[in-house]
């Protein structure tokens, strides 16, 4: 039994306008999401901004409200429960989001911080709430000096130790990593990775794992999803997606990827156009206008996500199609192309999964 | 870095070492920056050396607080003026000293002859004007000419640049735009004027990974059809070996190796940089990740000698006092390094082999701490074996 | 920074200190950029001189009986001199010691209305700017509707309708100015909300009254200072006016306004009764708003780091 499972997950956030608060759009912002996260081990959600995955990490955690789908966790569906429940179901699962400072209430010390779990959830106080919160640093790599010291006062990555310390006050089973390391440096980011791989054996944790950088996620993860525009595209285990990647998509996701070896320069088959909008998304494959080898039928229909060729996989194109061999032609064919898109007429501003529902006018 | 034999003049001659591009076009030499702050001096530069050949894309590599940002703005005069201080050195642009330049002067050089694109391309544009206002603004402020001619200019900079110099895109508002097609935007607007220059701030860290190589596509397209140099300002290593031509690698204040972008990151030499390549995810699981031991150091109290000597695997008695001076450890490769120097150069700490004083190919910056300095004999590539270095990795 | 892991001496303030720490040296930090601006530091004094007046006039006024009110007309009008400093008004009663004895006005009723309007506005504000939706709306519809009127009429309606004394126009001016930081409170929460702490409260399980208790009010702290600093000395000048309209303090009450108001009919004769009352008045608000330039230099986030 997965420890999370996800099977149809469909958030819609609505645009409203006015006195009446009236719904002018929709932002579809994930659409029929399925997958499965087996204990003790890393599901690595990836994709560029508006891909949803976002979206979904809050969804699972409970800061939105799923149109419909299950989500499945420690055996019980989340959101059939009723809202009293929800709660302590979800005990098991915490969070660490991207930002090491934003995470963290600036005004609060280490040890209120890292408590707050244990406030909240037991009735541990005094004294022993603050022996755990010294165990908890320590596993992160923090000592009592630390204790009463305030977030501006720790550079990025202590601050992303506080949170994972946090995060591990109520011995979860799950942790959520919204792109835990994005905003580290390279050294920093490291030093997290590594404490993470080394909680994860020590205390048996399952990670689901969100992120852009497909170098991290391949280190950390032993399986993928992959998401665009709210839907996902291609999933199963890292070798089998990095190594024979067979979604177009997934494919020009990991050319795009700078190689820190100056000799593997990039396939440069560069995925063109921007990403389009996740209230009036494309008909059919969402992906077909900027895919290289879509065929009539990708805009008509979305294709379903199907376990085929040992993953999971959702496209038109047949089993025995060889993305790599028109690399060449299709390269070609792009070496000189402009982008050619028009400016998409916005009016409104563009929704991102985080400050909708609420839209606010930027000035 | 790259403080030849000529330091002192720019080099007529493009025959100059590793120059295979052309001459100098940008020379930063020994650029020392402070910042008043409220808890003290933060000395942000320690003696930055730099050189930009015509046609060339440098890539200025290294994590935050290194200084790469205040080199970059340092060039374009951008330093918030009563805090930041340029204590010493010289930023020779075709020759001429910047930093000696007046206010007036720069205005002029900036954005015609020099120019920045930046991290966030929606701060960058001012969203009450249209795409075609801003560049063409950015036109006429350079060159006197009328409106229509700067549309033209504008339209033309929009194709360099990949976008479509339509009716719609010049009417359109920034906020309208994406994020990859505000950067470009803002390319247009640097490249408008013919600017021989370009300094780019991690300008593909905002967006997403699909759309960063198209970015990175543009800037090799730049150099290609319009001859623009262009320094790289980034942190992330595989964007800088994509892209650039040669690439230093900085590390607090100072820059710590600089060469050919894939003899820097296949055959490194500072323990900085072999210990950041040993930290990249790339084709490591987690388990296989080294990390840096340490942290970086504070600027308002900088260890004396060696900024990175406390965390270095390699770390000698000398580099507790002295600041390291640039050795040419292969072809055209420099690196700030006591212990490369020892190793490379043999015989005792200060270069000094068997067959007397080493000459000195590299003449002390003014004001450096220490010995006198005594450079390597410019080693033969391999020497410096490789795998001496990544067994202490 | 250096951590002090050491602290001299036990017990109980040991503690305190140990776990205040970094508030501690923050307030240190904020101390010396305040006094930096020597602007602010002479305000400062005047506030506290002020201060150290009011609590001890019957000790510090010359003429402490008149101070309160005896009047002495074998005295009257009679303009500064050795004996009375600020001359004396047209009751004969010492115009210093009026002066020094109304200093406590409107130290205390600016302290009144402060209290009140932070307990009332910025609580709503933080409601409604957390909750947003419906909660939102219908609170910032209330504060629309008490922001459409001109702040000194509608005090004097209330006052006119309840009855003019110093409490009824503490208690309009309340009624007033809650709203400004009901909306300014909103506004921050609203960006606030979405902050990753507050979204990693809420997974915990926090519940809302305790993160907006928690999380969101105390990071409105700093403008909502700042507003208040430079708020007080508007808040003085509205007491003394309407005070000086009949409005609030009534005689012999030595209220500053109402000072000036007695004194209008002999402001050519015997300047001396209205002059130095709105010279404290003047010098009482503007110390208020050096202090609360300073206050915002000392909390603006730009600074700091």
């Amino acid at each position: 039994m997965p420890l999370l499972s996800v099977d149809d997950l469909t958030v819609h956030f609505k645009i409203r306008r006015g006195l009446t608060r009236k719904s002018i759009d929709t932002v579809h912002a994930a659409d029929d999401v399925s997958f499965a996260l087996d204990r003790g081990t890393t599901l690595a959600l990836v994709g560029e901004s508006g891909s949803g995955k976002t979206t979904v990490a809050h969804a699972i955690l409970g800061l939105n409200k799923p149109l419909k789908g299950s989500i499945v966790f420690s055996e019980r569906d989340l959101l059939a429960l009723p809202r009293r429940e929800r709660r302590a179901a979800r005990r098991g699962m915490q969070v660490v989001f991207q930002d090491p400072y934003s995470s963290l209430n600036p005004r609060m010390t280490v040890h209120d911080l890292v408590s707050e779990p244990l406030r909240v959830g037991t009735r541990i106080s005094g004294d022993a709430l603050r022996d755990r919160v010294l165990e908890l640093l320590e596993m992160v790599g923090l000592g009592t000096q630390h204790l009463w010291r305030r977030p501006h006062e720790f550079s990025g990555g202590q601050c992303q130790r506080i949170a994972i310390a946090r995060a591990l006050a109520l011995s979860p089973d799950l942790v959520v990593l919204d792109e835990p390391t994005s905003a580290l440096d390279v050294s920093v980011q490291a030093r997290i990775l590594t404490l993470l791989h080394r909680l994860q054996e020590e205390l048996e944790l399952s990670y689901l794992f969100i992120a852009h950088d497909l170098a991290v996620v391949e280190s950390v993860a032993s399986a993928v999803a992959v998401m665009y525009l709210g839907t996902i595209v291609e999933s199963g285990s890292t070798e089998t997606i990095f190594n024979d990647p067979r979604h177009p998509y997934t494919l020009a996701l990991l050319a795009s990827v700078p190689s820190p070896d100056p000799e593997q320069r990039s396939a440069g088959a560069a995925l063109s156009g921007d990403v389009p909008s996740a209230i009036h998304p494309p008909s059919g494959c969402r992906f077909h206008p900027r895919c290289k080898f879509r065929m009539d039928v990708c805009d008509k229909e979305a294709p379903p996500l199907v376990e085929r060729l040992g993953r999971r996989l959702a496209c038109h194109l047949p089993d025995e199609f060889d993305l790599t061999a028109d690399q060449e032609a299709a390269r070609a064919a792009r070496a000189t192309a402009v982008v050619e898109e028009e400016p998409r007429r916005r009016a409104r501003p563009r929704p991102t999964e985080a400050t909708a529902p609420r839209m606010r006018r930027r000035w | 870095m790259g403080k030849r034999a000529t330091a002192e003049q720019p080099s007529a001659s493009p025959a100059v070492a590793g120059a295979d591009t052309g001459r100098p076009v940008l020379q930063i030499e020994d650029l020392r920056v402070e910042f008043r702050s409220l808890r003290g001096v933060v000395r942000a530069l320690n003696g930055v050396h730099l050189t930009v050949h015509e046609g060339e894309i440098v890539g200025l590599v290294g994590e935050s607080g290194c200084g790469k940002t205040v080199t970059g703005y340092s060039v374009l005069g951008l330093l918030p003026k009563p805090q930041a201080q340029v204590t010493s050195g010289r930023i020779l642009f075709k020759g001429e000293d910047l930093l000696t330049k007046s206010a007036k002067e720069m205005r002029a050089l900036k954005g015609k002859v020099i120019s920045m694109v930046f991290q966030d391309p929606l701060a960058s544009l001012n969203p009450v004007f249209t795409v075609g206002e801003q560049i063409s603004r950015v036109v006429r402020v350079h060159k006197d000419v009328k409106k229509k001619a700067a549309l033209e200019a504008t339209k033309t900079a929009l194709q360099a640049t990949g976008l479509p110099p339509t009716d719609a895109l010049l009417k359109s508002y920034p906020h309208q735009l994406s994020g990859g097609m505000r950067q470009r935007v803002c390319m247009a607007m640097a490249i408008s004027c013919g600017s021989a220059m370009l300094v780019a701030d991690e300008p593909t860290t905002a967006l997403d990974v699909t759309i960063q190589m198209q970015i990175l596509k543009l800037l090799l397209r730049l150099r290609e059809e319009l001859g623009v140099a262009q320094i790289l300002i980034t942190h992330n290593v595989g964007v800088a070996a994509q892209t650039c031509d040669r690439i230093a690698v900085m590390y607090a204040g100072n820059v710590v190796e600089e060469g050919p972008t894939a003899e820097v990151l296949k055959r490194p030499r500072h323990p900085y940089t072999l210990a950041l390549i040993e930290c990249l995810p790339q084709g490591k699981t987690a388990a296989e990740l080294k990390t840096i031991p340490g942290a970086v150091p504070d600027l308002i109290t900088p260890p004396a000698g060696c900024r990175f000597h406390e965390r270095c695997a390699h770390v000698r008695e000398i580099c507790r006092d002295s600041l390291p001076t640039p050795v040419e450890v292969a072809r055209d490769h420099w690196t700030a390094c006591h212990w490369v120097q020892e190793t490379a150069g043999g015989g005792d700490e200060l270069g000094r082999g068997a067959g007397g004083e080493a000459e000195s190919l590299v003449p002390a910056p003014a004001g450096s701490p220490g010995p006198a300095p005594a450079a390597a004999q410019p080693a033969e590539p391999e020497a410096g074996d490789p795998s001496t270095s990544s067994e202490e990795a | 920074m250096s951590m002090d892991t050491t602290i001299k001496g036990g017990g109980a303030f040991a503690d305190w200190r140990l776990r205040h720490q970094s508030g501690i040296e923050e307030s240190r930090h904020n101390v010396r950029v305040f006094f930096r601006d020597k602007l602010a530091v002479a305000g400062l004094i005047v506030i506290l001189a002020t201060l150290i007046i009011a609590i001890f006039a019957p000790y510090l006024a010359p003429y402490p009986e008149q101070g309160r009110g005896d009047s002495d007309m074998q005295d009257r009008l009679q303009a500064p001199s050795r004996d009375h400093v600020m001359g004396t008004d047209q009751q004969g009663r010492d115009v210093l010691s009026r002066i020094m004895f109304g200093a406590r006005i409107p130290l205390i009723i600016s302290f009144v209305v402060t209290a009140g309007v932070l307990l009332v506005g910025v609580p709503l504000g933080g409601i409604a700017g957390y909750f947003g939706g419906w909660v939102d709306e219908v609170v910032m519809r209330i504060t629309d509707i008490f922001l459409a009127f001109p702040a000194l009429v509608f005090a004097m309606a209330l006052v006119a309708f309840l009855g003019a004394s110093l409490q009824n126009v503490a208690l309009a001016l309340v009624i007033t100015w809650w709203p400004w930081y009901a909306r300014l409170v909103r506004g921050m929460a609203i960006s606030l909300r979405e902050r990753p702490y507050v979204l990693a409260a809420k997974t915990m399980g926090v519940s809302h009254f305790t993160i907006i208790r928690r999380h969101i009010l105390p990071n409105t702290l700093g403008p909502v200072i700042v507003q208040m600093t430079v708020d007080v000395g508007a808040v003085i000048l509205e007491v003394a006016a309407l005070s000086f309209i009949g409005l609030g303090a009534k005689p012999p009450t030595p209220e500053w306004g109402l000072m000036v108001s007695e004194g209008r009919e002999y402001i050519l004769s015997a300047w001396w009764l209205s002059t130095f009352a709105g010279i404290a008045i003047f010098g009482l608000v503007l110390a208020y708003n050096l202090v609360g330039d300073a206050l915002r230099d000392v909390l603006d986030p730009r600074l700091k780091r």
